[in-house]
């Protein structure tokens, strides 16, 4: 049996037992790598040399001592190239630091190992936007893996990594999650640290775990979890024990199902599933709420205006200068408008010029200002919510993986497929993707995820509820 | 919407087809996007933005370390005298 295919909760006490070592697990991932992810496409490359040089030195009592993880492109990792799957970047930078993040997974022992694809800059929702080679859905290699974390949601449903970190910033954890069967967690906004992650938008992305299992994404949350200097917008309330509560009652646990939700658009298969493992909830002693999140039509345009904005400030950085693609130029401006017309892929243009637009002088008011205070309405929504209930329940995605290709003429309908994950977001709430079945398409099994939201510093009960629908789907 | 002008403003060059075929693709998001219009939202104070978490500040310390230079300029496209070499700024 290949290590690849363990969780970290099994790592650990494989290597507590003394029953495997770092350097072996290590080899074994490198194995089936080489092996299995040709034609998935999860990893952009792995340095299993600088991996067991790190493994050489790892304290195994720690918490995630000697535990691998594969880091999507847009994280640094110090000595590691940080390509952002783009050719802005990609050959061209080397990180000189490490995130906050990939800090304190290392403070935890754990052993940064490969480089996992995803959507340029993390725009997009199927990883087709990578500008290095594609992904494919492990359960059907004509289908996408969904994005922007396609990379790491493929590494972990393929047993080439034991788990790995993602970004969110619309749903870009979440749903690859739902779309490849794995565990999928969106921390709340400021929850961990952004220092270190190349930066889409600054007020919507985080970093969060994706795994085999919901205790794994509570073993890694624990280690990311938590106050940084370095991140201005990063929360200094204590982290709680997320492992300890893991196995908590659900009795009487209230759960808001929003009917926006489970309406039009919502594939019938798909809803068969998420309201099957609503019953199993409810079987744990959990409460149903109808409830209604009003103002979920307005978010996909909300988010598109306000993260587009962002992006296209957060991008400007790219200018040729000091890292990154240079393209060769005489002048100072063709050296910005040809290394960045060179460097960027066509959806990353596409967004930097709305973003532009949108912050732009007569416009600012009428699309970004807007936005945002349509943005208040919407986390006015969930805060109303949840003083009613304990957590929202709902599908992550209206279907399951759609084919490579099938929305590439049509940026618009790709955005639509966002509706689930990106009002969470918005209102700076956290969510989680757990699969829940899967459904029969086109011949192939393909996954399904249920999604769980929590108020803002609500992981605790919402890796709870999670846990325990996983103990009792079976 | 005037393609080429935000193009120049976000320092991006377009061939004309780009500019043709991003321009209507913006267009068709952005009367998408019409519909905020719609919303109301008079009960929100227009200041008011985001999570409501405020100016973090911190007290005027002695300088921490930073980047090595050499750090720096390992990822820099062009170097010369220590330095990130680029075309000349002032005509």
């Amino acid at each position: 049996m290949n290590a690849a295919s363990l969780t970290i909760t099994q790592l650990r006490e494989a290597y507590t037992s003394g029953t495997l070592k770092p350097e072996a697990v290590l080899h074994d991932i490198a194995s089936v790598i080489q092996s299995k992810d040709g034609p998935l496409g999860g990893y952009l490359s792995h340095d299993l040399d600088r991996a067991l040089a790190d493994a050489a030195s790892v304290d195994l009592s720690l918490p995630l001592g000697g535990v691998p993880i594969a880091i999507k492109d847009l994280i640094n990792v110090a000595g590691h190239p940080c390509g952002c799957a783009s050719k802005m970047l990609t050959g061209t930078y080397t990180a000189p630091y490490d995130a906050t993040v990939i800090r304190k997974l290392r403070e935890a022992g754990a052993v940064p190992f490969g480089r996992t694809n995803m959507d340029e800059f993390a725009m997009g929702s199927s990883n087709e936007n990578s500008a290095i080679r594609p992904c494919r859905n492990p359960h059907d290699h004509s289908r996408i893996p969904g994005g922007s974390s396609g990379g790491s949601a493929v590494v972990v449903a393929a047993d080439t990594a034991i788990a790995a970190l993602g970004t969110d910033t619309g749903g870009s954890i979440r749903q690859p999650a739902a779309h490849c069967g794995i565990v999928g967690l969106k921390p709340s906004y400021g929850r961990v640290s952004r220092y270190g992650l190349v930066a889409f938008a600054s007020s919507l992305d985080q970093a969060g775990p994706m795994t085999k299992t919901v205790e794994d994404a509570a073993r890694l949350l624990q280690v990311m979890a938590g106050p940084c200097d370095r991140d201005s917008n990063c929360r200094s309330e204590p982290v709680p024990d997320y492992l300890a509560t893991l196995g908590d009652d659900l009795k009487g646990v209230r759960i808001g199902l929003p009917k926006e939700y489970f309406a039009d658009g919502l594939d019938p298969k798909v809803k068969s599933l998420v309201e099957k493992a609503i019953t199993t909830l409810t079987g744990l002693g959990a409460k149903t709420v109808e409830i209604s999140l009003p103002h979920t039509t307005a978010a996909i345009a909300t988010y598109y205006v306000i993260a587009n904005a962002e992006a296209s400030a957060n991008l400007a950085r790219f200018d040729g200068v000091r890292y990154g693609h240079r393209a060769a130029a005489d002048d100072l401006l063709g050296l910005y408008e040809r290394s960045r017309a060179e460097g960027f892929g066509p959806e990353v243009k596409r967004r930097i010029l709305l973003g532009t637009y949108v912050l732009s002088s007569g416009y600012y008011d009428a699309y970004y200002r807007r936005a945002q205070q349509v943005r208040t309405l919407i986390t006015r929504d969930f805060a109303e919510t949840f003083e009613k209930v304990d957590l929202i329940a709902s599908p992550v995605t209206p279907t399951p993986a759609f084919r490579l290709g099938e929305k590439e003429s049509d940026p618009l309908a790709m955005y639509l497929a966002d509706i689930y994950t990106i009002s969470a977001n918005l209102a700076g709430v956290c969510g989680i993707s757990v699969p829940c079945g899967m459904v029969e398409e086109g011949g192939s099994k393909l996954p399904v995820g249920l999604q769980l939201l929590g108020p803002i510093l609500g992981e605790a009960k919402l890796l709870n509820a999670a846990h325990r629908y996983e103990m009792a789907r079976g | 919407m005037d393609i080429r002008q935000v193009a120049k403003l976000a320092r991006l060059e377009l061939t004309d087809a780009e500019a043709t075929t991003y321009g209507a693709q913006l267009e068709m998001i952005l009367s998408y996007v019409e519909q905020l219009k719609a919303v109301d939202v008079s009960s929100v104070d227009p200041d008011l933005l985001g999570s409501g978490l405020c100016d973090v500040l911190r007290d005027d310390e002695k300088v921490l370390p930073s980047l090595p230079v050499e750090a720096v300029l390992a990822n820099a496209p062009a170097t010369a005298l220590g330095q990130i070499k680029m075309p000349k700024v002032i005509e």
